[in-house]
């Protein structure tokens, strides 16, 4: 590894092309670290916005009309406003407002750091589209299976989480790969509040070392290869999940 | 559930059921009872309200006007999920289409009720799965997928699935129509079995040769309601209605 370091120092010291986070150890360590926040942020957010696409999914099926109506409601309004916005709404709006004000010094304390706002906003975010992606996997199912549920005694929930869910996931795990590609793009914004992911670590490395296009080839880069493992990675569990003569036999990349 | 009924007392009872889809009435004035160990055939021109009038009798359609009893349970008070769950057991029906879960195995389509729903034993309602896999001759087909079978071997799939819930009743509703001539003869053979070993069966069909060999008793309806019933060497032989005589000269 030193060799690969020493490489990346020569080619500065002769040519000025300065790829400092290879063979400076500060740098490197502070993009690792950026590079793991990235990770955490992007994992965190993956779970948060399936668990999010699931319930929207299930209660924009709701019985009672307010919460289906409520449901698709704030599925509309996430959707159809910009996540920086929301990003900013959720850290600089709604954070002072929750937060309690410390009586001696006349400051708020924050109740949740710029990382649990930026999982919870991007969570919402891409969950509502993975709410969509879902739905339009349950409406697939044929109404003649939901009737056979019903006369095997399943509940509304049984029938949701052993047949129909399972059969939706299939249908849709192509849009959901998208929308999973596009929620980790979307984690860079929240470099805008402060989350010390990649790119706010890069930013702060090229401000320094005037490197600005060394390390933007090293951010795209990094980012080619994060989305393309997952994709290769939900390509996998298509593949996993496909059933015997079920829905399409179209390859997943 | 427990009580056991005499035998006297019809293991189902429909009165005077009346049922409308928007403006268009199915059934209109429908009673009938069904007592254990009955083989019952509903025959009649298609859109007379014959398979609504069965999904009546599992409380997958829910009357209008009129009562129906099921075993101990009045299906249009069943207030509690236990209840309907109980009800639920207490009549299991086989589909037209099969409707398999795409997703389950064989083995698992037969056993995801008894398991998630009646919350039996896994190992035990898995035995019981491989026995009536083996009576209903799918030995073997354990691991296969429902689109990896035939329609016939799909059909006595479900009719594994819906024996596994132990039942006092099943219901079949035209579960031949969507089978080719060669296959229907297997499904069949094993709804005889069936009815000889006295399971209560309720069977919506077309198969008129079928129905004269097994019913105990045959119901012609037409427009949603009841022409004429009786054993099927009366419905058959010596049809009283000019509209059952019209519909058998084209059928037979």
């Amino acid at each position: 590894m030193q060799g690969v370091w020493d490489w990346f120092r020569w080619l500065y010291d002769q040519y000025g092309i300065n790829f400092s986070v290879f063979y400076d150890p500060f740098d490197r360590s502070s993009v690792l670290g950026g590079l793991l926040t990235t990770l955490k942020l992007a994992g965190a957010c993956l779970l948060g916005s399936l668990v999010v696409g699931v319930v929207m999914a299930w209660l924009q099926g709701s019985r009672v009309a307010p919460v289906r109506r409520a449901a698709i409601g704030l599925v509309e309004f996430i959707r159809n406003t910009p996540p920086l916005v929301q990003l900013y709404f959720f850290y600089f709006g709604l954070s002072p407002f929750l937060s309690p004000v410390d009586p001696h010094t006349g400051l708020a304390q924050p109740i949740l750091g710029a990382y649990l706002w930026a999982v919870i906003a991007l969570s919402l975010y891409e969950g509502v589209f993975n709410a969509e992606a879902l739905r339009a996997g349950i409406d697939a199912v044929p109404q003649t299976t939901i009737e056979t549920c019903e006369a095997f005694a399943m509940s509304r929930w049984q029938t949701f989480t052993l047949v129909v869910l399972p059969l939706a996931l299939r249908t849709s795990l192509p849009a959901l790969t998208n929308n999973t590609v596009n929620l980790i793009k979307s984690t860079t914004l929240a470099y805008a509040i402060g989350v010390p992911e990649i790119l706010s670590i890069s930013t702060q490395i090229w401000a320094d070392r005037l490197n600005v296009l060394e390390m933007m080839i090293v951010l795209l880069a990094v980012y080619m290869l994060l989305i393309g493992a997952l994709t290769a990675g939900m390509g996998t569990i298509e593949r996993q999940l496909r059933i015997p003569g079920f829905g399409g036999q179209g390859a997943a990349r | 559930m427990g009580i056991p009924l005499p035998a006297a007392q019809p293991l189902i009872e429909l009165h005077d059921i009346h049922k409308s889809f928007g403006a268009h009435k199915v059934l209109a004035g429908i009673s009938m009872d069904v007592r254990q160990g009955e083989a019952v055939c509903l025959i009649g021109p298609s859109g007379s309200g014959k398979s609504t009038l069965l999904r009546c009798m599992n409380g997958l359609v829910l009357p209008d006007q009129g009562t129906v009893r099921i075993g101990p349970f009045d299906v249009g008070r069943i207030r509690h999920d236990r209840d309907k769950i109980a009800m639920r057991k207490y009549v299991s029906i086989v589909f037209q289409q099969y409707n398999l879960y795409p997703h389950k195995t064989v083995l698992q389509n037969v056993t995801l009720a008894p398991i998630h729903v009646l919350k039996q034993d896994r190992a035990e309602v898995e035995a019981r799965a491989h026995a009536l896999l083996a009576k209903v001759r799918l030995s073997g087909k354990e691991n296969s997928y429902p689109s990896q079978l035939s329609g016939g071997q799909q059909q006595r799939v479900a009719i594994a699935r819906a024996l596994a819930m132990r039942p006092n009743v099943i219901l079949f509703d035209e579960v031949t129509a969507a089978l080719d001539p060669e296959t229907v003869g297997e499904v069949l053979a094993t709804i005889r079995e069936l009815v000889e070993e006295g399971l209560t069966c309720i069977l919506v069909t077309h198969e008129m040769g079928f129905a004269r060999e097994v019913a105990h008793r045959v119901y012609f309806t037409d427009q949603g309601v009841i022409l004429e019933d009786g054993p099927p060497e009366q419905i058959f032989g010596a049809p009283r209605h000019e509209r059952t005589k019209a519909f058998l000269s084209q059928v037979l």
